[in-house]
């Protein structure tokens, strides 16, 4: 079944349009994510899901309910939000009980479900203290529980793990993925960490200006980005200009190449192309090379254990045909 | 658990409030309209419609025979704003406000910038409740404390004649102006005791503009050459300024139109406030107390403007 | 201002800022010692000699009382409209943005930057010519006029820290308006209103200048010591009352900065 359709749904603020025209159909139980730079509508789309934005045009619906025109109390969504909005003049147990007391839950009741829910996201014994007293780390975790105890039929995550430190944030994202599993509930969440959204999504909406440039699995948008813009933006890979793809033997249109993809030298089967060493930097497991050839400049991933070609040395390099991939006309 | 359920939208509460919560979520302007009809009634109604009513008498004349209002549209009220005893009032009272507003940041501009740069801790709380504390307590009983202070027999008369500077009060009571029969009575005490009463709200909005300047611009300008005096002139003073001016609203505002400090530690002759007062009071010349009005309204609109204009109601 | 070097400060910053400070305390200390005066006739420094005497005067003062009891009712009901009026104009202007903004916060703060006489004289003519008879209700109506700036300045530092997604959270979860104002906005506000509240008593219980226009024939207390300033009677009692009033007037200034010490302290300073 569907948990989120939207059906040409625009978002303007004045002459800005936010959301403009998005068409869109996330699948229950799934764990998707919505990509993009900041000011890209991802975050206004999660708002209207939520409840918080009302549509300037078109339809949403919820689990086949129509959305539009419902107050966010009246949906059975929950969201964590980015700066998690605890409510600082509640303990830890009053904060994640809320949700079930304004719905008149009894006391007994809400508490012990409360009760449950943080031992879910292993904080057992913590309802005493107030969020001034907990890490950023925990905070989450109270803000996960908050939302999960009411059970909602959609999880929105908005920039859930932007606060947390580099170490934490891995953890959190095995974590989110193996509860959501356990859970069934639908996930979705916002980031404009492609890392994360790689990781964590079973797909992706990747969101530039208001529109979804792409939509897929993360293994699609990575390697087959549609337009210039995802091949940007996911990942860092090599945008080639259209005369650079046709003297290849391709067709006259941008393409990407992962620098991966590119190995020194040549090889059975590979395409080559030679290009001058403009710039090297060392990355740990692998050297980065970036050469100049017919005017684009192109990078390419050489394994440590190989030497590095000197600066100002051409230098002959091959991929397979497969890797490149060529995208639409628009930017 | 009672709360869960199964549809993705949940049924609107029951009763009122269900129905107006999800009235007042769609319509938030209704809501916002809701909210500020009391206040705006207060104040737009009431308030303004009262300082109106008072301005558009200025407009008016009164009947030098029968003493009785005449309710036809003249200028002749304000004519006689102008009339020297008149114009001499209104010149003593800007006067006043403008020495007293001068003299008031001088004496806190020190206070505050020790509060907004050395001040730490302990001492922050100490000088924060230091000037609360002053500014807040009663007018009257301050007006009163100056009233013991500055009378014939009290303190400093009393501490004068144990150093024995007598001469030196004789001599500046003996000055044209400035002096008179005793301090009690006198334009100086009448100064002191305004700027005593007036100056605490100086010292905060000084206090708000410095606390926003980082310490490190002070020892740049010092790293770059700069002496303390020039560092005061070109780098402390101009970001105090808007701070400095939002604290002299206040002063000058409220010397301006104080009736009740000069009638009773001061000489005889009148401020705005006490020609108000009396127009009003044993005169009943409603329009001319009007039109006196109109002098500070008219000051302090400018003041704001040009405020406005400077920045300073962000250092409010 | 913040230097994060541990410089200490000039000295003769040290001495201006130092005598500044007792410049604004000595007086009000004086208050404290006339009041234990033997002397009766005149202002005389030092005391001749120390009394308790006065206190028990005072206390038998009925005239003392009735100002007092009617001070403490102005106060008491301007500040519960101030309450009312200052906090529904800091949500709206908090919580959303509309054309008029700027105006209303002029409006609010107009009763404070405008001399205080001019307000007393405004509403003086508007109850004459409204033909409205001096009584309770018209001392009221002008102080709560200017005592909502107070609570208003004081509501609007603290909704400015309550974050936006706190009431989003509370709708997220499933309250509606009513629920959400009730447990969390109150809450959250409330301490900030009850020092606005607390500093709207202090200024009305002090008033003067309005008070005399709107008076008519009653005293509240300033006005009851303003006639004693003008015209002397019973010198050593208006001592007593001047000390007890300072000690009063302390006691809501404290307690509003106990309230709002982390963070909003700036809001009691537009008084």
């Amino acid at each position: 079944m569907t948990a989120v359709l939207f059906q040409q749904v625009s978002r303007h603020f004045g002459a800005v349009r936010a959301v403009d025209s998005v068409d869109l159909a996330i699948a229950e139980g799934e764990f998707f994510a919505m990509l993009g730079p900041s000011g890209s509508g991802k975050t206004t789309c999660l708002r209207l899901m939520a409840g918080f934005e009302q549509p300037t045009s078109g339809h949403i619906e919820i689990f086949g309910e129509t959305a539009e025109g419902v107050p966010p109390y009246r949906r059975n969504v929950n969201t964590v939000f980015q700066d998690y909005a605890l409510f600082p003049h509640l303990s830890i147990l009053e904060n994640v009980a809320y949700g079930l007391m304004v719905k008149g839950v009894g006391k007994a009741e809400r508490l012990k479900a409360a009760e449950e829910a943080l031992a879910m996201v292993k904080l057992p014994g913590y309802g005493t203290r107030r969020p001034g007293q907990l890490s950023g780390g925990q905070r989450q975790r109270v803000a996960l529980a908050r939302a999960l105890v009411n059970r909602p039929r959609v999880l929105l995550l908005d920039e859930p793990l932007g606060a947390l430190d580099l170490k934490l944030r891995e953890q959190m994202q095995e974590e989110l993925k193996s509860l959501q599993k356990s859970l069934g509930i639908t996930f979705i969440f916002v980031t404009h960490d492609q890392g994360e959204a790689l990781s964590m999504a079973d797909r992706i909406a990747v969101f530039n200006d208001g529109k979804i440039q792409q939509l897929g699995t993360p293994e699609e948008v990575y390697k087959r980005p549609k337009t210039r813009f995802v091949a940007d933006f996911v990942g860092s890979s090599n945008v080639l200009p259209p005369d650079f793809v046709a003297s290849l033997g391709f067709g006259n249109s941008h393409a990407s190449l992962r620098p991966e993809d590119i190995t020194l030298g040549e090889g059975p089967g590979r395409k080559p192309f030679s290009g001058r060493v403009v710039a090297t930097s060392f990355l740990g497991a692998a050297n980065r090379v970036t050469v100049e050839a017919a005017g684009a400049r192109v990078a390419a991933m050489v394994p440590a254990s190989l030497a590095v070609p000197a600066q100002g040395e051409t230098v002959t390099l091959s991929f397979l045909a497969e890797d490149l991939h060529q995208m639409d006309a628009t930017p | 658990m009672s709360a869960v359920v199964d549809t993705s939208i949940l049924a609107r509460r029951e009763g009122a409030s269900g129905r107006l919560s999800d009235f007042f979520w769609r319509n938030p302007k209704i809501l916002l309209l809701l909210m500020l009809t009391p206040p705006l009634l207060w104040l737009g109604v009431i308030y303004l419609g009262s300082l109106f009513a008072l301005l558009l008498q200025s407009f008016f004349s009164i009947d030098d025979f029968s003493g009785l209002i005449n309710y036809e549209f003249t200028l002749a009220t304000y004519r006689q704003l102008l009339i020297p005893s008149n114009f001499d009032i209104i010149l003593r009272t800007v006067v006043m406000a403008a020495l007293v507003t001068l003299a008031s940041a001088i004496i806190a501009f020190p206070i505050a910038y020790y509060a907004a740069r050395y001040a730490k801790g302990k001492w922050k709380v100490i000088f924060y409740l230091g000037v609360m504390l002053p500014l807040w307590s009663s007018y009257l009983v301050k007006v009163y404390a100056w009233k013991l202070i500055l009378a014939k027999e009290g303190i400093i008369t009393w501490a004068l004649a144990k150093l024995n500077l007598l001469w030196l009060l004789e001599a500046w009571l003996s000055l044209p102006v400035v002096g008179g029969s005793s301090l009690s009575i006198s334009y100086t005490g009448t100064f002191i005791v305004f700027i005593y009463v007036w100056m605490p709200f100086m010292i905060l909005p000084i206090q708000a503009a410095l606390e926003r300047v980082q310490g490190n611009l002070i020892e740049a300008s010092a790293d770059l050459g700069g002496n303390p005096a020039q560092t005061f002139r070109y780098v402390l003073f101009p970001l105090a300024l808007p701070g400095i001016i939002a604290g002299s609203i206040f002063t000058f505002s409220l010397t301006l139109g104080d009736y009740i400090i000069p009638q009773i530690i001061g000489s005889s002759r009148l401020f705005i406030g006490q020609a108000v007062y009396a127009q009003q009071g044993t005169a009943g010349n409603i329009p001319l107390a009007a039109a006196f009005t109109v002098v500070p309204i008219v000051i302090m609109g400018l003041y704001l403007w040009m405020a406005k204009r400077q920045g300073a109601f962000d250092a409010l | 201002m913040r230097s994060d070097k541990n410089t200490s400060a000039p000295l003769g910053l040290k001495i201006a800022a130092g005598a500044g400070l007792a410049f604004l305390h000595l007086p009000i200390l004086l208050i404290f010692l006339y009041a234990f005066t033997t002397e009766e006739k005149s202002y005389q420094f030092p005391p001749p000699g120390y009394t308790l005497q006065w206190f028990a005067v005072t206390w038998n003062r009925p005239d003392v009382w009735a100002a007092m009891g009617l001070s403490v009712r102005v106060a008491a009901i301007s500040t519960a409209i101030a309450l009312v009026l200052g906090t529904l104009c800091a949500a709206a202007v908090s919580r959303t943005k509309f054309f008029g903004r700027e105006t209303i916060s002029l409006l609010v703060i107009l009763p404070i930057a405008l001399p205080g006489i001019i307000t007393g004289i405004a509403l003086r003519s508007a109850f004459s010519f409204a033909e409205i008879p001096f009584s309770f209700w018209t001392i009221v109506l002008g102080h709560a006029t200017f005592c909502v700036v107070v609570v208003y300045n004081n509501a609007v530092a603290r909704f400015r820290r309550v974050s936006g997604s706190l009431i989003e959270a509370s709708m997220d979860l499933g309250a509606d308006s009513f629920q959400t104002f009730r447990y969390i906005i109150l809450p959250n506000i409330g301490t900030a209103l009850l020092a606005g509240g607390m500093l709207a008593f202090a200024l009305s219980f002090d008033e003067v200048i309005v008070t005399t226009f709107t008076a008519g024939q009653q005293s509240t207390l300033p006005i009851w010591m303003l006639e004693e300033l003008v015209r002397p009677r019973q010198r050593p009692v208006t001592n007593v009352v001047a000390m007890v009033v300072v000690l009063l007037t302390f006691l809501p200034i404290l307690g509003a900065y106990y309230l709002t010490r982390d963070g909003d302290q700036v809001a009691g300073a537009g008084k």
